[in-house]
């Protein structure tokens, strides 16, 4: 094996090798390892358990003292109706969200793999959802369905498609539907360029063999592509789960949570308790909620590492 | 027969071109709606949507530039810019020196259990800013870092570092051993082999974390909104939504204007490593 053209430019090594602690692999895999394990259990480790912490207590954003207060945040949250509402939100917004993205994706997938003209250019400009920051996106879609300027509303009324005239954030149904929509808008091409990865990787054979034997292009999609599409699409899924779920910049910057706080989520509700409202203690409750999707979402992932591991 | 297949093909391929343009027009419209609104002038742009004469999706009246100048001269723009710039070069650093060694320790130098540490760090990164930043808040209290850019700075490698560190891992995974053991066969140790000869052929792995960890800083707006409460300290992701607001009146062209000013250059450099991002996330999922 001939070394690359880098190593020959190395200036000649000491005649006699040493053994020294540069060399001996145990010693150098903890010490080039630790630093970013301390950070991780340091800022990622620490802040999660505080996180459990926070939420059994009377913290506020005030004061630096933290008393132990048992369920009391979860007995104050558990029968508020905006809880509830954020619960059920957050539960719909992800669930409809990624329906919609896994239809659009799978679609938009075997769009691309098929060759034509400005297929790259398609690509790159699905991609743009997905790479440009939440924050301003949101900002693009807020003087969208601006109340007076709505370009959808001007657009549905000149295809004659309606004559009304929707205040998109002054109804909770449109709310959430223009709040779903960016969900949607943001997370499909992610979903898409996954799922094209898969289609990709598909052995040709199996689709060659399926056409010579006469099955239709539903019948491969339905029987051959899917299933054998399945772990990849669970991934993007699993992925578009946690980022939908655990989205505060969406719902904080569309609706603030309103018309008549009918549109929070728990990471909304988190932040307007927890920090606005200065009642640490309860927004961490709030936000705990997250922490069974978490759970399941990090056990599907799990499931497609050991796959990986075992690959290899 | 024949005829009729041709046709049937002509059918099909005309199918995905249409659909291929709905995706497209789905997802490119608020660009194009950040563009129109950048340049319009108000006259074009303040038309209530009842006016059914006034087509908004065209420039009605010639193009202006009184936003762009409007954004550059007179608002904070220019430094948000220079803030986000600033966190992102210094958080592209802290990644690149946590995660690169890290990355090849798992690959290289702990064996199985690294493979069971490895997947350990990736589940950290699905740990979401939602979860933390209530914490967080308490932490940067404590630490007197409250509307200070370094509380972004200390926080920001918490989503870097994780996936980064997977990423660097499999980078080196596929560097070949041989050209180790040839360095350490001719002496050298194994830090020197790692640093002088495996880690020139890491550089694009290096090069995609760094391009990766910069454009999450970018996203980021849950943390920023957390900690940084004075408008000059912003970082854009928070001073354009957040600060572009003058009371009750949105500045929607300059507003625009920062969106878009933003977000294309971003999106382009993203475009560079999505590949190897989507490689990194579905390991596993791609071979089985």
């Amino acid at each position: 094996m001939a070394l690359p053209s880098g190593a020959r430019a190395l200036p000649a090594p000491a005649a006699v090798a040493r053994r020294t602690l540069a060399d001996r692999d145990d010693v150098l895999a903890r010490l080039l390892l630790a630093p970013a394990l301390v950070y991780v259990i340091a800022l990622v480790g620490v802040p999660f358990v505080l996180a459990i912490v926070l939420s059994f207590s009377s913290a506020t954003a005030g004061s630096l003292e933290l008393s132990w207060v048992g369920l009391r945040n979860f007995l104050a949250i558990l029968p508020d109706p905006q809880f509830h509402r954020a619960l059920w939100n957050t539960l719909i917004f992800t669930l409809v969200s990624q329906a919609l993205v896994i239809v659009l994706a799978v679609t938009a997938a075997h769009v691309l793999q098929a060759a034509f003209l400005g297929r790259r250019a398609v690509r790159f400009l699905l991609l743009l959802p997905w790479a440009a920051p939440v924050s301003l996106a949101t900002m693009a879609w807020t003087w969208i369905f601006d109340s007076t300027f709505s370009v959808v509303n001007w657009t549905l009324r000149f295809l004659r498609l309606t004559q009304d005239w929707y205040y998109w954030f002054g109804d909770p149904t449109l709310a959430m539907i223009a709040i779903i929509t960016v969900h949607v808008w943001r997370m499909f091409p992610f979903a898409t360029v996954v799922t094209l990865a898969g289609l990709t990787a598909l052995p040709h054979e199996i689709t060659e063999a399926a056409v010579v034997d006469g099955a239709s292009f539903w019948r491969r999609l339905l029987e051959i592509n899917l299933p054998l599409l399945l772990p990849i699409v669970t991934v993007a899924v699993l992925f578009g789960v946690v980022f939908t779920s655990t989205d505060l910049g969406v719902v904080y910057l569309l609706t603030r949570g309103g018309p008549y706080n009918s549109t929070h989520v728990l990471a909304s509700l988190a932040f307007q308790r927890g920090i606005l409202g200065a009642n640490l203690g309860q927004g961490a409750a709030v936000a705990l909620f997250l922490l069974p999707v978490l759970v399941v979402v990090a056990a599907g992932m799990l499931r497609t590492a050991r796959r990986a591991e075992v690959g290899t | 027969m024949r005829r009729r297949r041709r046709l049937g093909r002509a059918v099909r391929r005309a199918a995905l071109y249409l659909a291929a343009a709905a995706f497209t027009v789905f997802a490119v419209f608020p660009f194009y709606w950040m563009f129109l609104t950048t340049f319009k002038q108000d006259r074009d742009l303040y038309v209530g949507g009842t006016v059914m004469t006034h087509i908004p999706w065209i420039f009605n009246l010639p193009p202006t530039l009184d936003h762009v100048t409007l954004l550059l001269r007179q608002t904070l723009y220019l430094v948000w810019v220079r803030n986000t710039v600033l966190v992102g070069l210094v958080v592209v650093a802290i990644t690149l020196v946590l995660a690169a060694p890290a990355g090849y320790s798992l690959a290289r130098l702990t064996g199985r259990w690294g493979e069971r540490l490895s997947i350990g760090i990736f589940l950290t990164y699905l740990v979401p800013p939602t979860l933390l930043f209530i914490p967080f808040s308490r932490l940067i209290a404590v630490l007197g870092l409250q509307n200070s850019l370094w509380a972004l700075v200390l926080v920001y490698p918490t989503f870097t570092v994780p996936f980064c560190t997977w990423l660097m891992a499999g980078f080196f995974r596929s560097i070949p051993r041989d050209i180790e053991e040839q360095g350490m066969i001719d002496g050298y140790s194994r830090l020197a082999v790692a640093g002088r000869v495996v880690l020139p052929l890491a550089v694009s792995g290096l090069l995609t974390i760094a391009i990766f960890a910069f454009t999450q800083v970018m996203q980021d707006f849950v943390y920023a909104l957390t900690f940084i409460s004075s408008v000059d300290r912003m970082t854009v992701s928070l001073g354009v939504p957040v600060a572009l607001v003058r009371g009750d009146v949105f500045y929607w062209g300059s507003l625009m204007a920062a969106c878009l000013f933003t977000s294309v250059p971003i999106a382009v450099v993203y475009n560079l490593v999505i590949d190897r991002f989507i490689a990194g996330l579905t390991a596993g999922a791609v071979k089985g």
